[in-house]
């Protein structure tokens, strides 16, 4: 299930519809929270900006890969857009599988890679003003490694 | 007529989201970049950032993408979601 919503979301709602499948012996979830820092900066919230339409294809065509390499029973991603304040949450991304190790892992990859694929922008609102924030190499490093790792 | 976005900071700096360019024989993304880039200094600049993406159709993909009438081309920065 994939939800691009300005809205906040409850983890034991996401959590009680992951978790009611009994061939799944795993469930991993992630949340991803508006932080008070960055790069030396009082972060007090964020405004997010994406491209309707295509966060919602890329997001699928992530989650569709994630199915290729483990076999994963559910998979929710939610991400939200809008103003955003300092201790609220962004993404949420929970996955099931008969085994921990592909839950831990695909849980990883998705974020990861929705890090540096799907067209979400982050403008931090700091004491200073409000600035768009520049994308990470670290960010770029961790997908790439999952590229060489599944193509080996 | 084709639709060009534009999404972030490049909406910010070029103060419009959206724009149309007529449609023609051969057109690629890249010369659509040049001829956004031509329309003044501002332009020039923002469109030869090298961090600069282009997405056809919602989908990133190279400057070298033919374009056709109807289509959608979207510019607009690394992306900073998660």
């Amino acid at each position: 299930m994939i939800k691009v919503q300005l809205d906040d979301f409850v983890v034991a709602d996401e959590y009680q519809s992951l978790a009611n499948d009994n061939q799944d012996g795993a469930v991993v979830t992630f949340v991803g929270k508006v932080r008070d820092f960055n790069e030396g900066l009082d972060v007090q919230g964020l405004s997010l900006e994406h491209y309707p339409g295509m966060t919602e294809k890329v997001l699928a065509d992530i989650e569709a890969k994630a199915r290729e390499h483990w076999p994963l029973n559910k998979v929710t991603i939610i991400h939200r857009f809008g103003d955003l304040k300092l201790g609220e949450q962004i993404v949420f991304i929970g996955v099931t599988s008969p085994h921990r190790k592909a839950a831990f892992a695909a849980c990883e990859f998705l974020i990861d890679f929705l890090k540096t694929k799907a067209p979400f922008w982050k403008k931090e609102v700091t004491s200073d003003g409000s600035i768009w924030l520049d994308a990470k190499n670290s960010d770029d490093d961790a997908s790439q490694q999952w590229h060489d790792e599944l193509n080996k | 007529m084709i639709n060009v976005l534009f999404f972030a900071r490049l909406r910010e700096q070029l103060s419009t989201d959206r724009l149309q360019v007529e449609a023609s024989e051969n057109l690629t993304a890249e010369h659509i970049r040049q001829q956004l880039a031509s329309k003044d200094d501002l332009w020039a600049k923002i469109m030869a950032a090298d961090s600069l993406l282009v997405a056809v159709n919602q989908e990133v993909t190279d400057w070298s993408q033919q374009i056709k009438d109807g289509d959608e081309v979207a510019f607009f920065p690394p992306v900073t979601g998660g």
